[in-house]
């Protein structure tokens, strides 16, 4: 009783908390007001639902009072969703302001793909925006309904060899990390499979459960929650995962498809925004990301983390732009 | 029987006051235009971090239950349907308000709502297991032909010319593809970037509903300082409502049913289980030219649909973890941050948080409903405001509502400019749920069509007619486009005699 007593209080503080951000007290040095984080789709979804977690730690206060993070001031998630994160995203290298203070969530590969395949009507690449810190790697994994026929890659593989372009694949939508594996376990697996984007994971997954579309492939968390009813017949990652043990890599079954689909969430700027701010943030926000409850909630929710400091997006940004660059090059839509 | 031993966990006292706060919390943010069910729902998800997990869920239980049922109060009593769920809800209930009968009609709203609300919370209680199997046979091809169905309804949605509501439809279906092609990224009718995100469904339905009405109120304010011109309106006992509303039996039924049944479909959504609930009962009426004009059947029958889909929608979700809403979606983020896995685990392993988050959604229920009635007293105010008093504060809520969507000026504009052209449209006899009608149907149409396409290959024709549930959509398709055929011809039969005597 006395608990449950004692955690509706804090929920009542913290909704008080939420309701009260401009009371924060202000100080001289960055940031003094609240951050907003754009969404670039919508709420409830995987990306909303983890940047809701990794940033809930922003405003809080340790037990003396003392700001942890960021001075105290909280991080403000704005969703701006439509057309696969392109809204969001436009809006934001055309419109957002590189004080620090508007800053964006971003998915890789989705929107360096989306920057290739459409260079005209994507006005967002990686020159234009500036990387701060990674929280989190969901892994495409390929999967099919219990009841499919196909015990392995293999048995798909041979398949899809006999029947060109039968074999239909879901995924969460165009250009997104599914599609990505999908092409790429085409071309290294030499068959024609046909991609079925879907209205996001979820749906995605519904495709295969339902017996709609023979196989698909999916965020790794999403599969991971289904599994009973499913068959996880490979992981399109280097290694394993820790949540599912048993599945091979691809490359382990001799397929060459690689981490490129992996998506990573995280957090960015824009071009442009003041280097002390920057360093703030490359400083500050990883260890946000680490924060035990943050870490905790993560896990709870079937979420793989994977906190990258700011050099290390970079790196990632660069070479995923390299290999998406000569992946996609067949695929450029508005020249 | 399982869930009677977890009405005790309900009504511990800090769980039970979150559930009253939830409940009132909910039906003001349902009342709000632009607030729909989902929006409330994921504004609510991170106070959850501090919770357990089930007070937690009690919350966003109550405040979908609650915020379904608060969308009709802004819609009878000023035009406004807080969400698109209560579309259906305000085709009769703002007439019954014009005529003074808002008290009425709103008693009739939440009592419907108790009773829908129940029925599809007892479904999702005792039928989880074959609901579930239901949910997943509906893939593209069926979700396609629901929709299609959906579409032989519109021109009747409106009342008056069935032409007029047609030729409302098909611009709502040309609005629906105005943006990214959701399947195929493409960019349709995008002349400026405002429209680059396609026009949403909220926008579209607070700026076609409210700005004609904000230009009538403003056209009537200049003329004379009068009040708004309901009829003197008359109080309504709540024991007469009761009486009145529970023998409606038939109204009531094809509500629940039908909300029901949408509510189980993956991704059909609430916003039509209203809609085609009003449609067949007006249809199966004995007097369907009472539709429209203020019938308390037709706010009965909308509102006890739309929340009796609240129910079944989280059976896939609970089951499946595939929401049947895009309100459960957002609760399915709600259940994850609290470690609870969607699955058979959760019946079992979680049965005390899971039995007492659906035991509270009954409770929730009833809430909803005493909370409701009690608001319904008051509506006697909104009715009494001046003219352009009420004018300006719509139009700030709608803009307000708009915007909040999803923080777009783009959403406003759009809605503004929508608006203003059904203010002229709807002088001379348009109206406009057929339009958002269309809208919402474009959506579901197109999306599934493609993706069935895509899936089917070379054999399109047999994907989308194979199977027990295509064949059946099928035929009542056929069924419902014969009777408005049927029924139009008696009418222009029964003008001509009258015009003849």
């Amino acid at each position: 009783m006395m608990s449950k007593s004692r955690a509706l209080t804090k929920s009542l503080v913290a909704a008080v908390v939420g309701l009260s951000f401009c009371a924060g007290a202000a100080i001289a040095e960055y940031p003094d007001r609240p951050i907003t984080v754009v969404v670039s789709y919508g709420a409830g979804g995987a990306t909303d639902f983890q940047a809701r977690i990794v940033t809930m730690m922003s405003g809080m206060e340790d037990k003396d009072g003392k700001p942890v993070y960021l001075n105290g001031q909280p991080m403000v998630i704005v969703n701006r969703p439509g057309a696969g994160g392109q809204v969001g995203w436009n809006k934001y290298v055309e419109q957002a302001k590189p004080d620090g203070y508007e800053l964006a969530a971003y998915n890789v590969p989705h929107f360096i793909a989306q920057s290739i395949v459409f260079p005209k009507k994507v006005k967002y690449n990686i020159d234009n925006l500036e990387p701060i810190a990674n929280w989190g790697a969901d892994p495409a994994v390929l999967i099919v309904n219990k009841d499919s026929p196909f015990n392995s890659v293999q048995d798909l593989v041979d398949y899809a060899k006999a029947n060109p372009e039968k074999v239909t694949v879901s995924g969460a939508g165009l250009y997104v990390g599914h599609h990505i594996a999908d092409l790429q376990l085409d071309k290294a697996a030499g068959i024609k499979t046909k991609y079925v984007p879907s209205g996001g994971g979820v749906k995605a997954l519904q495709f295969v459960l339902g017996g709609q579309t023979m196989a698909g492939f999916n965020n790794l968390s999403d599969a991971y929650r289904s599994r009973d009813r499913l068959k996880i017949l490979a992981i399109a990652d280097l290694e394993r995962n820790e949540f599912l043990p048993d599945v091979p890599t691809f490359k382990e079954l001799g397929i060459d498809v690689d981490d490129s689909s992996v998506n990573f969430r995280g957090i960015m700027a824009l071009k442009g925004t003041p280097e002390p701010v920057i360093q703030v943030l490359a400083d500050k926000v990883p260890a946000m990301f680490k924060d035990k409850k943050v870490v905790a909630k993560m896990q709870e929710g079937g979420s793989p983390s994977r906190v990258m400091t700011r050099e290390q997006v970079q790196k990632m940004w660069k070479e995923r732009q390299a290999y998406l660059a000569d992946l996609l090059k067949d695929l450029r839509k508005d020249e | 029987m399982e869930f009677i031993h977890y009405f005790g966990e309900v009504f511990a006292p800090a769980n039970f006051l979150i559930l009253v706060f939830g409940t009132i919390g909910g039906l003001l943010l349902g009342a709000t235009p632009g607030l729909s069910p989902t929006m409330a729902v994921a504004l609510l998800i991170p106070f959850t971090f501090q919770m357990d997990p089930a007070a937690s869920l009690i919350m966003l239980g109550a405040v979908y239950t609650a915020t379904v049922a608060g969308g009709a109060v802004s819609g009878i009593l000023v035009n406004i349907p807080g969400a698109p769920a209560n579309i259906a809800t305000i085709l009769d209930g703002h007439p019954m308000a014009k005529k003074g009968r808002a008290t009425e009609a709103l008693h009739y709203c939440f009592i419907s709502s108790f009773i829908g609300g129940v029925i599809g919370v007892l479904l999702l209680i005792f039928f989880t297991p074959p609901l579930a199997e239901l949910a997943l046979r509906f893939g593209p091809a069926e979700l396609f032909w629901i929709a299609i169905f959906g579409v032989t309804i519109i021109a009747s949605i409106g009342g008056g010319s069935v032409v007029k509501g047609l030729i409302a439809g098909a611009v709502g279906l040309w609005l629906s593809t105005i943006g990214y092609n959701p399947v195929l990224g493409e960019e349709r009718f995008v002349f400026t970037d405002h429209l680059a995100g396609g026009i949403h469904v909220i926008a579209a339905l607070i700026g076609l509903f409210a700005i004609p009405e904000v230009l009538t109120l403003v056209g009537g304010a200049a003329t004379s300082r009068s009040k708004v011109e309901y009829a003197e309106l008359s109080t309504h006992s709540v024991w007469r409502s009761f009486a009145y509303n529970i023998s409606r039996v038939k109204a009531l039924t094809i509500g629940s049913v039908v909300g029901s049944f949408i509510g189980v479909i993956p991704g059909a959504g609430g916003q039509i289980a209203g809609l085609v609930a009003y449609d067949q009962t007006k249809k199966m009426s004995r007097d369907p030219s009472a539709f429209g004009k203020g019938e308390p059947d037709g706010v009965i029958a909308a509102e006890s649909a739309n929340n009796a889909m609240v129910g079944p929608s989280l059976v896939p979700l609970l089951t499946l973890g595939i929401p049947g809403s895009p309100t459960a979606a957002v609760l399915l983020g709600g259940l994850l941050i609290n470690g609870l896995f969607p699955g058979p685990d959760l019946f079992t392993v979680h049965a005390k948080v899971t039995w007492t988050f659906i035991d509270s959604l009954l409770v929730g229920q009833l809430l909803m409903m005493i909370f409701g009635l009690m608001i319904a007293r008051y509506s006697v105010f909104v009715t009494r405001v001046p003219k352009h008093t009420m004018a300006a504060a719509v139009i700030v809520l709608a803009v307000f509502g708009t915007y909040s969507v999803q923080n777009s000026v783009s959403d406003v504009m759009v809605m503004l400019v929508l608006g203003t052209l059904m203010y002229f449209a709807s002088r001379i006899g348009f109206s406009a749920a057929p339009l958002v009608l269309g809208l919402i149907l474009g959506q579901l149409t197109e999306t599934n069509f493609l993706q069935g396409r895509m899936i089917a290959g070379d054999d399109a024709w047999g994907y989308f007619f194979a199977g027990p549930i295509n064949k059946i959509v099928i035929v009542m398709c056929v069924l419902s486009v014969a009777y408005s055929v049927y029924s139009e011809r008696g009418q222009i039969r029964r003008r001509r005699a009258q015009e003849a005597t």
